[in-house]
């Protein structure tokens, strides 16, 4: 008896499945990488559509702000509020503005931010591009002379990438508003006292990586929700797909980049 | 309404298309065909659903790439060229597509400017209003400059992005089933449209349908479409005075409806 036919066919069957999965990510990892090439041939090539990316840095800033002021806001002021009890038994509530300073500026942040982003941005992405691929406008656009991709998909990854790092600052000082009501209720400290204690033990390297992972950051959510939405394909449920897709992927990638900037930027420290 | 006699150019082809063969997958949908649309013509191309019609004007405008053969469009070779010289190709083709494929963010103005602003450097705010109004005025829609695609009607809609397209002004247009899905009175006004289109702008064109009214209120030629080959091509009387099975049915079928 030959070992194919000794399989029973449900595992021969899920054998390939999985070949064919396997197969899929590759050449998806493979696009991927060549829809970022291009970004990157086409994006900084003119003519260049300024008026398009403002609009879109408009967009995603706009579409944002609400969701981002009310979480930044709870993280600081919940942060704040948990780490109290551990601090008030060394009697090191003292600590507390430097501890919630640290905290945020480094990670919470621009992590935060993303995360928000990709469920709001890269989805809303995702489904617009998916929408405009199945109802043939990107087709329309492309024989009408325009380049899409350039009106499209380069316009919408400089947005994010520029409003995302300047969402995840203004993130930062939210939540430290937040830390600070939960501090100024339970201290009495002052917001200058406050702030003071917030600055100091940051360094430029904080300020630095933050921003870096931020840019980063608003790359990838970009990039994942045109990708998503640009070869979007089978009708409606793809558009669906589409958005799901844009966000699955970029809350993935955003957590491998900030393993991997965190490793990076602890070696200069 | 009873179509003019357009002047064609039976000497000057504007396509030429030669052994052209496509696939998706296993599936070959077109087989090597040939064809030609002379200057100033009305070519119609009939077949069922699913034999390749769509995928013929894709081919033709540089959407798709063949398999196998050659596509000549106003004396390029379209799987030869490059990019930035099928961009500039594109400018002279219009294609109206089957959902007319406006853009939903932009309200019908916006739709209009969209690509005569891209292509045309340097014109003024004056020259691209005067232009969107001539192209409103000549598909009857002036009314719906400001309205969103959201807002009008399916008749509107294929309107505005046959207007949309009209604004370059094409030499060549393609239309993908302009009458699908529309009542038999607003078909008679785009069949209307497209002969007032073939007059006013001069232009060749290639019509995708599988309405038969269409095809004899529009068509100057008739070309028919079954397995993936053109089996019949000429006017209107030529293609259905047959007894072939496969073209017999088609006939019946739209004029007993």
């Amino acid at each position: 008896m030959d070992q194919a036919s000794s399989t029973p066919p449900a595992k021969q069957k899920k054998r390939s499945r999985f070949g064919q999965q396997l197969s899929d990510f590759f050449s998806s990892v493979y696009n991927i990488h060549l829809f970022i090439l291009r970004f990157f041939r086409e994006a900084f090539v003119p003519p260049f559509e300024f008026k398009e990316i403002i609009r879109q840095c408009f967009e995603v800033g706009v579409r944002s702000f609400t969701l981002i002021t009310v979480t930044g806001f709870i993280v600081g002021l919940i942060f704040t509020k948990q780490s109290r009890p551990s601090l008030l038994e060394f009697g090191a509530t003292s600590w507390l503005p430097s501890l919630v300073s640290i905290a945020i500026m480094r990670a919470l942040a621009p992590l935060v931010t993303a995360l928000i982003a990709s469920g709001k941005v890269g989805s809303s992405i995702g489904a617009e591009l998916g929408s405009m691929r199945v109802t043939e406008q990107i087709d329309a656009m492309e024989v009408s002379g325009t380049k899409p991709f350039k009106y499209l998909v380069c316009t919408r990854v400089i947005a994010t990438t520029i409003t995302i790092p300047i969402l995840a600052t203004y993130t930062g000082f939210i939540a430290l508003l937040g830390g600070y009501l939960n501090v100024a209720q339970n201290e009495g400290t002052s917001y200058t006292s406050f702030m003071q204690q917030v600055f100091q033990p940051l360094q430029f390297l904080d300020f630095t990586a933050s921003l870096i992972k931020s840019i980063v950051f608003g790359f990838t959510i970009g990039i994942v929700g045109c990708y998503q939405g640009y070869y979007s394909t089978k009708g409606t449920e793809g558009v669906g797909k589409a958005a799901n897709g844009a966000v699955v992927t970029a809350m993935f990638l955003v957590f491998i980049e900030e393993i991997i900037i965190v490793q990076i930027t602890s070696n200069f420290r | 309404m009873e179509k003019q006699k357009a002047q064609i150019d039976y000497n000057n082809p504007v396509i030429s298309i030669r052994g052209v063969a496509k696939a998706f997958e296993d599936y070959a949908v077109l087989r090597g065909i040939d064809l030609d649309l002379f200057q100033g013509e009305n070519l119609v191309v009939l077949g069922r659903s699913g034999t390749g019609k769509s995928v013929l004007i894709k081919l033709v405008s540089g959407l798709l790439k063949p398999d196998r053969g050659t596509i000549k469009v106003l004396g390029q070779e379209v799987t030869e060229i490059s990019e930035k010289e099928l961009q500039e190709l594109r400018i002279r083709i219009g294609f109206s597509f089957q959902n007319s494929a406006l853009y939903d963010s932009m309200t019908v103005r916006k739709n209009l400017e969209f690509p005569l602003v891209r292509n045309r450097k340097g014109i003024t705010r004056a020259e691209i209003d005067k232009a969107v109004e001539e192209v409103l005025d000549s598909v009857g829609l002036s009314q719906t400059i400001n309205q969103m695609p959201a807002e009008l009607s399916g008749g509107q809609r294929k309107r505005i992005g046959i207007a949309r397209t009209l604004i370059l002004n094409p030499e060549i247009m393609l239309y993908d089933e302009p009458t699908a899905g529309l009542d038999p009175i607003t078909c008679i006004e785009i069949n209307q449209l497209i002969n007032q289109v073939q007059q006013q702008y001069n232009t060749s064109s290639i019509i995708i349908t599988h309405d038969l009214t269409c095809a004899k209120e529009t068509g100057d030629r008739i070309a028919m479409l079954l397995d993936g080959q053109f089996q019949r091509v000429g006017t209107f009387n030529e293609v259905f005075d047959t007894d072939d099975k496969r073209v017999k049915p088609f006939f019946d079928y739209n004029f007993i409806q």
